[in-house]
């Protein structure tokens, strides 16, 4: 296959950006669409240019490292990671927009390399549960139904890539907060700090500069998970919950 | 004649600082002599941890939590990230709540038998006993593990073993584990107990008066080369794996830490030692930049098999029933399809040499699942593995409920790493090493379930008792800073090694020098070893190693985000490290689990340990590139469990 791509080059985050075209030849439908940036960078390279930076590390759609908008939806036409979409979803001839996640909370490092920093201070602020080494229950001692189990892992599987966050309008970070909240809420180990877990997160997500949410649903879409717009309403209900609980104390 | 550097035979590791006494009471006493550090105390000392997987990530959070100052570094761009995050299928655990007749003595024996006699016993033991409590924590932080309708844990069966004691979290049992250990971090992070450096790598270790006394790092951002100094170093720096360039580590995954403090007088013990896990992906094509692993658990209902004449390409729908050869089954009737790994990809290997190999190349083998969807229905397959069908499916384009898998072995993990004691520190004082980074538990074979047992039992339980010790006996006397002379000259050393990196301007990018090493090593360290294979790659690496500082291309600077530095950075160590690999891959002439050397095997082809000559850990001194290591030999001593030639059949 031959492709035209058109990639967002930023020298650093303080530099501006523009979009540059470059042309690739070879590239096979089995190719991952990193394996067709390797392609692209090996041959900077050895024209003595800069080769695209971009995030990626497992490569098999689990770290949640990699970050490309392409064709202008956040990990492209598939409902996978960009690392686990194959060249057999282009034709040949194609030209592919690239560029990275944009979303103010977000700012460019390099190209398409973003600093996502800001999701770790959101689950600093209450993403866990405070369960100090050494001091834990055996674990039988507390069962959890199957269906809460259930419901819990269905959000734990949000791999932070912020695929959410480019995908939405707005920018807002509800989709990846609201997440790890149920996962946490749900469970009888994470009952304690149940509230507090959920106003200091939101809390936090609104200082970050995230933008609101107005339920249009574009992160559920694009979410390489699955993660379920539901939870985004769940999350409400608890945050509601939550409010009315502290104030009345 | 040689034309590499031999070996020199130097002393032997007499101390492994474990205790006396019955195994079970080992752990025990050791935790009671280690001195305490006040908890007053704490806050003055300072740890440095290098690396954020299930290790790094559960003893920086231990540590913290105990009152140390803890700096934390990983290479990503959080520490959610570290490879840990992609394990599959499960962890393992003597809970025995099967009821099955597992016990810890039993997770114990199966772990020093499916290791082939090449662990520790004393630590193994320790890890056994640890394991049930490793449940407890995840679960305590809200680990969704697989559960049964009455609330209770569910539990599946891995290689090697008899008993079902695998804890699980559907197939992504490594991300779930891992984002307890990351969100427990978080909590120390936000309490102002640990300073992280995310995108920040380290390139060197700083020894002074011969003890760890902080590293070199370079943040990936801005380029800037930093030193960091504390009381004691801790390396969870994961394995080598990537030495071979086509690996299921993840791309960034490398041996930069673990080689750098190996050059700094800690030993290398094991080097050889590499797992090929038997279920990944196979390769489509030279652009492959990574392999994929299915996980085994898939063993548990997949059936493997190929066709019984050679060269039979009919698709794998078409082939009868009795002109299949389910060859695991056949030859191993007791364990079958779930004998340990490096049993398994040997086994693939030679029904491909024979020629009856499937799908591109011959290069594998068909796992399928037809009777297991008859048996169990769609549904329940869905329910158990959906995630691992899907990702099969995006990968290879074909639907696995249709048509079998095809599978094929691939590097996965290390069982060598640096030398430690019973305490897991290394030969440096003050520089230890957890999970993956360290050689002691798993011997020449990995068993399924047991990598993030190991790097959870380091980092939440063993390290955090062991550190202690070291911390309240080494009272640090002088502060370093910059201006140390040993400190001033290993920056000097880093900084010229990336300013020579960036100068060469050659004319062949790290990726080529990188898959070049890797073919290398995967023909001749891979899968089978011989004498003679053994000796041509000996003779090859020096070349490429010369050839890349003559050759390398480094587009851009030191000071900016650049990518490319990094990897050729992490190919200059990888450039040593295959070299010992392979001598310590020579120097072993027998076969042990993972490394199968093709003199040495019994009449039907399974490896053949010799106990007399080799019952021992190899641990490496570097003397030098392209010097003659010395290796010190560490006797193993076997009270509990007796050496037998493996049998799975």
């Amino acid at each position: 296959m031959k492709l035209t791509l058109r990639v967002w080059r930023q020298k650093n985050a303080d530099a501006d950006g523009a979009m540059s075209t470059y042309e690739v030849d070879g590239i096979s439908p089995d190719m991952s669409f990193l394996e067709m940036l390797d392609t692209l960078n090996e041959g900077l390279i050895l024209k003595g240019e800069d080769p695209v930076a971009f995030d990626h590390d497992c490569r098999e759609g689990i770290c949640g490292a990699c970050s490309l908008v392409i064709n202008g939806d956040a990990h492209g036409p598939e409902r996978t990671t960009t690392c686990q979409l194959h060249m057999r979803s282009f034709k040949d001839g194609d030209t592919i927009d690239i560029e990275p996640w944009r979303a103010s909370a977000f700012p460019v490092v390099k190209d398409l390399v973003v600093d996502r920093s800001a999701f770790d201070r959101i689950i600093q602020a209450g993403g866990y549960i405070t369960a100090p080494t050494g001091a834990a229950p055996e674990a039988h001692a507390t069962p959890v139904p199957k269906p809460d189990a259930d419901f819990a892992f269905e959000h734990a599987e949000c791999i932070g890539c912020g695929a959410c966050v480019a995908a939405c309008p707005n920018g807002a970070a509800m989709l990846f907060t609201s997440a790890k909240v149920n996962h946490l809420n749900v469970l009888p180990q994470g009952a304690p700090e149940r509230e507090s877990r959920v106003l200091d997160m939101v809390a936090q997500m609104d200082e970050e500069g995230f933008g609101g949410c107005t339920l249009t649903g574009e992160c559920a879409t694009a979410c390489p998970k699955g993660i379920p717009l539901m939870s985004i309403t769940s999350m409400n209900k608890e945050w509601l919950r939550a409010t009315r609980k502290v104030s009345k104390r | 004649m040689t034309t590499y550097a031999d070996y020199t035979t130097g002393e032997p590791v007499v101390d492994t600082k474990a205790p006396a006494g019955p195994i079970n009471e080992r752990w025990d006493k050791r935790r009671f002599e280690a001195k305490l550090v006040n908890p007053a105390n704490r806050r003055k000392h300072t740890v440095i941890v290098v690396g954020t997987g299930l290790a790094g990530g559960s003893a920086g959070a231990t540590l913290a939590e105990q009152g140390y100052h803890v700096v934390q570094f990983c290479y990503q761009d959080s520490p959610r990230r570290a490879h840990s995050i992609a394990a599959q299928g499960g962890i393992n655990a003597a809970k025995n709540y099967r009821n099955d007749g597992d016990s810890v003595h039993r997770l114990f024996y199966d772990t020093v038998k499916g290791g082939d006699f090449r662990a520790r016993e004393s630590n193994v033991h320790r890890l056994a006993q640890i394991s049930v409590e490793i449940i407890d924590q995840c679960v305590a932080q809200g680990v969704p593990f697989a559960r049964e309708y009455g609330g209770l844990l569910d539990t599946r069966s891995f290689g090697g073993v008899q008993v079902s004691r695998t804890f699980y979290a559907r197939g992504q049992t490594g991300q779930q584990l891992l984002l307890g250990a990351y969100q427990a971090l978080s909590r120390q992070i936000a309490a102002g107990n640990i300073e992280m450096h995310p995108r920040t790598e380290m390139l060197d270790v700083i020894v002074v008066d011969g003890r760890a006394r902080g590293i070199v790092a370079r943040d990936l951002i801005t380029g800037k080369i930093s030193t960091y100094f504390a009381d004691a170093v801790v390396l969870a720096s994961g394995g080598y794996g990537n030495v071979f360039y086509l690996s299921t580590n993840a791309m960034n995954s490398n041996a930069t830490a673990i080689w750098r403090a190996h050059r700094r007088g800690a030993y290398f013990a094991n080097p050889c030692f590499t797992q090929i896990h038997p279920t990944c992906i196979p390769r489509t094509g030279d652009h492959q930049s990574k392999l994929t692993l299915m996980s085994e658990s898939l063993r548990n209902d997949g059936r493997i098999w190929v066709p019984k004449a050679k060269g039979d390409d009919r698709p794998p729908n078409r082939i009868p029933e009795d002109e299949r050869d389910y060859y695991l089954e056949r030859i191993y009737p007791s364990f079958g399809n779930l004998v340990p790994r490096d049993i398994a990809s040997r086994a693939a290997k030679n029904v491909c040499d024979e020629g009856r190999g499937v799908g591109p190349g011959g290069q594998g083998v068909y796992l399928d699942f037809a009777d297991a969807i008859k048996r169990m229905g769609r549904k329940a397959v869905e329910a158990k593995y959906g995630n691992l069908f899907d990702m099969y499916q995006r990968i290879t384009d074909e639907d696995p409920y249709e048509v079998p898998m095809r599978i094929y072995p691939a590097v996965h993990y290390t069982m060598g790493g640096l030398w430690v004691d019973y305490d897991l520190q290394t030969t440096v004082p003050g520089l230890f090493a957890i999970g993956e980074a360290n050689f002691s538990d798993h011997g020449a074979n990995r068993l399924g379930a047991s990598a993030l047992m190991q790097g959870l039992a380091d980092g939440y339980f063993v390290l955090p008792a062991t550190i202690n010790d070291y911390l309240a006996r080494n009272p640090h006397k002088d502060e370093v800073g910059d201006d140390h002379p040993v400190v001033q000259e290993v920056l000097a050393e880093t900084e010229d090694r990336l300013n020579l990196l960036l100068s060469v301007d050659g004319d062949r990018t790290p990726d080529s020098f990188h898959r070049e090493l890797g073919e290398l090593m995967w023909e001749f360290c891979g899968m089978a070893r011989t004498d003679s294979g053994l000796r041509k790659a000996l003779e090859r690496i020096p070349q490429i190693r010369e050839e890349f500082w003559r050759r390398i291309k480094v587009p851009g600077t030191g000071e900016e985000f650049n990518q490319s530095l990094e990897k050729a950075n992490r190919i200059v160590d990888y450039l040593e490290l295959a070299e010992l690999m392979c001598l310590d891959a020579l120097h072993r002439s027998e076969s042990c689990g993972g490394h199968f050397r093709e003199e040495s095997q019994t009449p039907d082809g399974e490896a053949a340990r010799k106990d007399d000559e080799f019952g021992y850990a190899a641990a490496w001194e570097f003397t030098g590139t392209g010097e003659a290591p010395t290796l010190h030999k560490e006797d193993l001593v076997f009270e509990y469990v007796h050496p037998t030639q493996r049998s799975y059949a």
